[in-house]
């Protein structure tokens, strides 16, 4: 059973991916790499990674997608299609990913699996108590140094985002 | 997967008892997907009659009266019409996304119904991570009407569609931040838990004044994120035509109708299991008969649903710029400050046991 919807998620993902570089309309391959996305938490919801798995929907499917539309619908009209690379930038890019795959595939294959015998759901206590313990094995540390990379970007972001000082009198309406 | 599902336990134990398992198994799953899409369907086209009824009174008119006893079969009429309706498109849309963005809004208000406990045994996917999983689906519904909004090729559809986006995206953080807020109470995300720390008595007693205010901040931001006056500017009828809709006829449409009353019923819900005590009853009045706690379940989201549906005929529309100021400058702000007041009422065990 498991092993059924694993090979259906590992199909719609492979298919959706390869979907996703190929369309030639750039909505639809946007849309085809959040199948793919979703396919990835569907295989966490199997393997019981059920934060994880809710984690990649919200980030990904919801945050990072949804950003990715809008820029893409603010910039693309309905009745434009990308245009064919060249035939030898096609070639060279093909190359790259052949030898991608292929030094992947030797890794995975080259590598011994320890088969767990029996799976347990790690509940968000967990993960809670493991980000804020400071004993060996807690994460105390890249917790906090992830928070204050978070502040800078969001103060960045206000920074960028507000621009110069507004000094004409008639936009102070806003 | 080893997830507790109660009603599918029952089930596969009752088909196992003349089937294979592996048979049994599937049957269950197909069982309980079709028991909770007749459950979608009725409720859709009962909370939409139930919002023309509330309707009607508020303009102290009957409402529809014509089909069936007191008007109950107005809307089954209505979905056999927009069934053997034409499928209408746009000529210049694109296709394939146009067709497929009314299944998105739909299945991902399916998905959230799903982890519901309507009562302690009728639940059909209890998951430990029960709220966070629904914040995380309601997300990618918005999905669907940005898709619909730019497939169908139409300036009005596109602009409704951007309008919901921004109001999703904006609104999302103050339901997450406000449910945030009572789980500081409960300790846990799973609902089925969150319902068993209520029987001390209901978090919004608990939790009094923070609670108070986090209930507040939910039901605004519950409704915006549904979409629904006085928060719809994306289907503002005097300005954008239908909004994202615009151009869609028959089932389609229909898809999109029934999934707005769904997450009307769906936001409902999640404020009756997280600050309303979910099924149990009021001061445990009918604790020895547990299959009532059904209709209590049901009778408090359908108490929350008219809030919401009375909300819809006493404000007037807000304006973008507004809704954006209501969003990031009040009630962002306040949120925060409510959640260090509950964690300070939590950490100095302020809370009131029953």
């Amino acid at each position: 059973m498991e092993q059924i919807i694993f090979y259906i998620l590992a199909l719609i993902m492979i298919v959706f991916a390869i979907a996703s570089v190929t369309s030639k309309k750039m909505l639809r391959s946007v849309i085809y790499l959040l199948f793919t996305l979703c396919g990835i938490a569907g295989i966490y919801f199997l393997i019981d990674y059920n934060f994880l798995a809710a984690i990649q929907l919200t980030v990904y499917a919801g945050g990072i997608i949804v950003l990715i539309i809008f820029s893409v619908v603010l910039v693309h009209h309905i009745e434009m299609e990308l245009t064919l690379a060249k035939r030898s930038k096609q070639i060279l890019t093909g190359l790259a990913c052949l030898i991608g795959l292929g030094i992947f595939l030797t890794t995975i294959y080259g590598h011994q699996f320890n088969v767990v015998e029996n799976s347990v759901t790690t509940t968000t206590e967990d993960i809670g108590y493991g980000l804020l313990s400071y004993e060996t094995g807690g994460f105390i540390l890249p917790f906090e140094v992830i928070s204050v990379l978070l502040l800078a970007s969001m103060i960045g972001a206000i920074v960028i985002a507000k621009g110069k000082k507004l000094t004409d009198k008639n936009d102070t309406t806003l | 997967m080893n997830i507790s599902l109660n009603i599918t336990k029952t089930i596969t134990e009752l088909l196992s008892g003349f089937m294979p398992e592996s048979a049994a198994n599937i049957g269950a799953m197909v069982t309980i997907a079709l028991i909770y899409l007749a459950i979608f369907a009725v409720a859709g086209l009962y909370l939409v009659l139930l919002e023309r009824k509330v309707a009607a009174w508020f303009q102290l008119r009957l409402g529809p009266n014509r089909v069936g006893p007191w008007g109950l079969l107005q809307t089954m009429a209505d979905a056999l019409k927009l069934v053997s309706k034409e499928l209408t498109g746009t000529v210049k849309a694109d296709k394939f996304l146009y067709n497929l963005a009314p299944y998105f809004v739909i299945v991902s208000s399916l998905m959230a119904l799903s982890v519901f406990p309507f009562t302690q045994e009728f639940q059909a996917f209890d998951i430990n991570i029960g709220l966070f999983f629904l914040i995380a689906i309601s997300s990618i519904g918005v999905i669907g009407i940005l898709l619909g909004g730019w497939a169908s090729n139409n300036k009005f559809a596109l602009i409704g569609a951007m309008r919901s986006g921004v109001q999703t995206i904006s609104y999302e953080l103050s339901v997450g931040l406000s449910l945030l807020t009572m789980v500081l109470l409960t300790g846990t995300l799973q609902l089925s838990e969150i319902i068993e720390v209520q029987k001390n008595g209901w978090l919004i007693v608990q939790g009094h004044i923070p609670a108070v205010i986090a209930f507040m901040i939910y039901m605004i931001a519950g409704t915006a994120e549904t979409n629904r006056a006085p928060f719809d500017m994306v289907e503002a009828e005097s300005e954008l035509g239908a909004g994202f809709h615009t151009e869609y006829s028959g089932m389609k449409f229909a898809y999109f109708f029934l999934a707005e009353f769904i997450n009307m019923f769906i936001i409902a819900a999640i404020a009756t299991t997280v600050f309303f005590g979910g099924w149990l009853s009021p001061f445990g009045i009918t604790e020895s008969i547990p299959w009532l706690g059904v209709f209590w379940f049901i009778g408090k989201t359908f108490m929350l649903v008219f809030l919401m549906m009375w909300f819809r005929w006493t404000f007037p529309r807000l304006r973008v710029d507004q809704l954006l100021t209501l969003e990031w400058k009040y009630l962002l702000p306040l949120n925060l400050l409510n959640i260090v007041l509950m964690a300070l009422i939590v950490w100095l065990g302020f809370t009131i046991q029953l």
